[in-house]
């Protein structure tokens, strides 16, 4: 889309290099098939090996790892293109790079590190994040799902997890369980667990209406043994895994805005060729102001991921700003998916186009992560300094 | 093996393109650029060539104002070693002017290969590299759709209409690159990072004045409206006349 407020000028260089690098892939290999894929139900696994190849997955990691070292807006451009072309895409992207390899970069082992990263990056071993459990949603802390030490050291880990992106594609999954009673302020510990361990199974979730070109399942693990180094040594504590949403909240306050843009260029280069009444509908005021809030709130999201772009890389960032972003630009885009599948008509219910996948794809979005609903909380906190959560 | 791209830096040519006010130029306001496409495919066969080869390096070569260094930035980007930038303050209509400036830059490099794409994409003279071959005392081979390189002797292919030719010649030589031999391949971002830590050097180009101008440019007129003729078997034979008579098809 046209750059009306000449963002391009906040960026540098080689941001906007990666940023046309993965804009050319998605165009090349997502956008062809991705429409199939939705109605078919398939995450497009063949185009993991082009990806990695790329160097998305964990991106904004060091070199030392063998991932690309690039800073926090050119990694948000990154999750922009992705989603731009859907947000199960993007979702894959941003499990592999924000919830399994920054645990490992962040509470991992030296050894872990230098032995789960570089494959990570390179594709060869697939991982999803287990932290949410069926009946522990917005309220982690409730979870079940235990882990016990054995005299040995290893660890029996029970319990389940749902809403696992990546979960039956996966090789390694991070699970998240107590190992303590609810006194123990660092209970809560991540294990690197193969999928392939014995009483490990995933379960495909059947009749998505959103995310369809996405990996969800579920993950139940029945005394599930796994050795002392499976521990991730640094977590510690409900803190832990949310360090890892934050990042990838991070990731979706631009990936959202990818989708927008999807829609946006979708509906104004329909508005200006569609001819009704002996005319573009893009010449009528309706359908103007549609076009016009689905810029204006765009230009708005940019600005305000560039930002936080920048104060993660200066590193002062907080939680609650990462909650406002995510919270506004999840929203406007679902907003404008739906208005862009309006102004398309009756075309507009077609997998031939975009918008009407994106608008269901971003109803997953809006709840994951953090609901639109429990952001709010987060922020209604940060302004009053009242705790609205629980009872 | 020391191989040499000369790259353009080209509008992209899906742009709505509008004249200055001076009609002479496209204007360049609000314009995305990038590297010429068939010098994309240059680039990416040099760089597969010295994959194969195990060794070598790959110099890009661009002419042109600072903004050049975006498109030699590209190519490091894909995996050129360094970049010369030619610096001028904008890319003369003259392509021997251009090719007098390459060939004083290239002459001394020691390079075995030097490409060019088929044409730059804008201007599609195509006249740069058989010039520049010329001024350097070299073979040139235009429009190559397949090329190899063993021990010291180039095989380039060449589509004829309805015919292929295939053609040997010693190195060092000029090829030009035509499209379809190669598929750039993006540049990763560990690429993109690498690239800035990679040489380029920049120093004013040897032009002398250019020899021809261009004096307007034009866009092509606006399409006219279709006619309908008539309907059915009956409309034919006007239709066809019309064809022959009036738009001269047939």
């Amino acid at each position: 889309m046209q750059d009306f407020y000449n963002i391009d000028s906040l960026l540098s260089e080689e941001e906007i290099a990666v940023r046309d690098s993965v804009r050319r892939f998605v165009d090349d290999n997502v956008l062809p098939i991705i429409g199939e894929c939705y109605v078919e139900g398939r995450f497009p696994r063949e185009i993991v090996p082009g990806l990695a190849e790329l160097g998305v997955f964990g991106a904004n990691l060091p070199e030392e790892y063998g991932c690309a070292g690039l800073n926090n807006v050119a990694y948000g451009l990154i999750m922009q293109e992705l989603e731009r072309g859907d947000s199960g895409v993007r979702s894959f992207a941003s499990v592999q790079g924000a919830l399994v390899m920054y645990p490992i970069y962040a509470f991992g082992s030296e050894e872990q590190k230098r032995h789960y990263l570089p494959k990570m990056a390179s594709g060869e071993i697939i991982g999803c994040f287990g932290l949410t459990e069926p009946d522990f949603g917005s309220n982690p802390a409730g979870m079940i799902t235990m882990a016990r030490e054995q005299s040995d050291g290893s660890w029996v880990i029970n319990g389940a997890k749902m809403w696992i992106t990546n979960g039956s594609t996966a090789q390694a999954a991070i699970v998240w369980a107590k190992t303590n009673d609810d006194k123990d302020q660092r209970s809560i510990r991540g294990f690197i667990v193969p999928t392939n361990t014995k009483g490990f199974r995933s379960k495909d979730q059947k009749g998505k209406l959103s995310l369809r070109a996405s990996d969800t399942s579920e993950l139940v693990l029945e005394d599930v043994r796994v050795p002392k180094d499976a521990l991730l040594p640094k977590s510690g504590g409900l803190k832990s895994p949310l360090m890892c949403l934050t990042q990838a909240r991070y990731g979706i306050s631009w990936g959202a805005l990818g989708a927008a843009i999807a829609c946006f260029e979708e509906a104004s280069s329909y508005a200006k060729t569609r001819i009704m009444f002996d005319r573009p509908i893009g010449g009528f005021q309706l359908q103007q102001l549609r076009l016009a809030e689905m810029l204006t709130e765009i230009v708005k999201g940019q600005l305000l991921c560039v930002q936080l772009g920048r104060l993660k890389d200066r590193g002062d960032f907080t939680p609650q700003q990462v909650s406002l972003a995510k919270r506004n630009n999840v929203h406007i885009a679902t907003d404008i998916a739906r208005e862009a599948r309006r102004l398309l008509g009756a075309n507009g219910i077609l997998a031939e186009y975009s918008a009407m996948r994106h608008m269901a794809n971003l109803e997953s979005v809006y709840t994951y992560e953090g609901t639109h609903d429990v952001h709010t909380l987060v922020l209604g906190q940060a302004v009053t300094g009242l705790n609205a959560f629980g009872a | 093996m020391k191989i040499a791209v000369c790259i353009k830096r080209v509008p992209d040519m899906e742009s709505r393109f509008r004249i200055s006010s001076d009609g002479k130029v496209v204007d360049e306001t609000g314009l995305k650029f990038d590297m010429s496409d068939f010098d994309g495919y240059a680039v990416e066969v040099a760089l597969q060539i010295t994959e194969k080869l195990g060794q070598g390096e790959v110099v890009v070569v661009s002419l042109g104002p600072d903004a050049v260094q975006e498109a030699l930035r590209k190519a490091l980007s894909m995996g050129a070693a360094r970049a010369i930038h030619l610096k001028a303050d904008r890319v003369p209509s003259d392509g021997f002017a251009i090719a007098r400036a390459l060939a004083s830059e290239l002459k001394s490099g020691g390079f075995d290969l030097i490409m060019f794409g088929k044409h730059a994409m804008d201007t599609m003279s195509g006249v740069v590299g058989p010039m520049t071959a010329e001024l350097l005392g070299l073979p040139n081979v235009s429009a190559v759709s397949k090329l190899d390189v063993v021990q010291g002797r180039g095989t380039a292919r060449r589509e004829l209409e309805g015919a292929a030719e295939i053609v040997e010649f010693p190195l060092p030589a000029v090829v030009s690159i035509d499209e379809g031999i190669a598929r750039p391949r993006y540049p990763s971002l560990k690429g993109i990072m690498a690239a800035k830590k990679k040489p380029l050097e920049s120093k004013p180009a040897q032009l002398d004045a250019p020899r021809l101008e261009v004096t307007k440019t034009e866009l092509p007129p606006d399409r006219q409206g279709g006619r309908i003729i008539g309907e059915g078997a009956a409309a034919v034979p006007e239709l066809v006349r019309l064809l022959q008579t009036e738009a001269k098809v047939l």
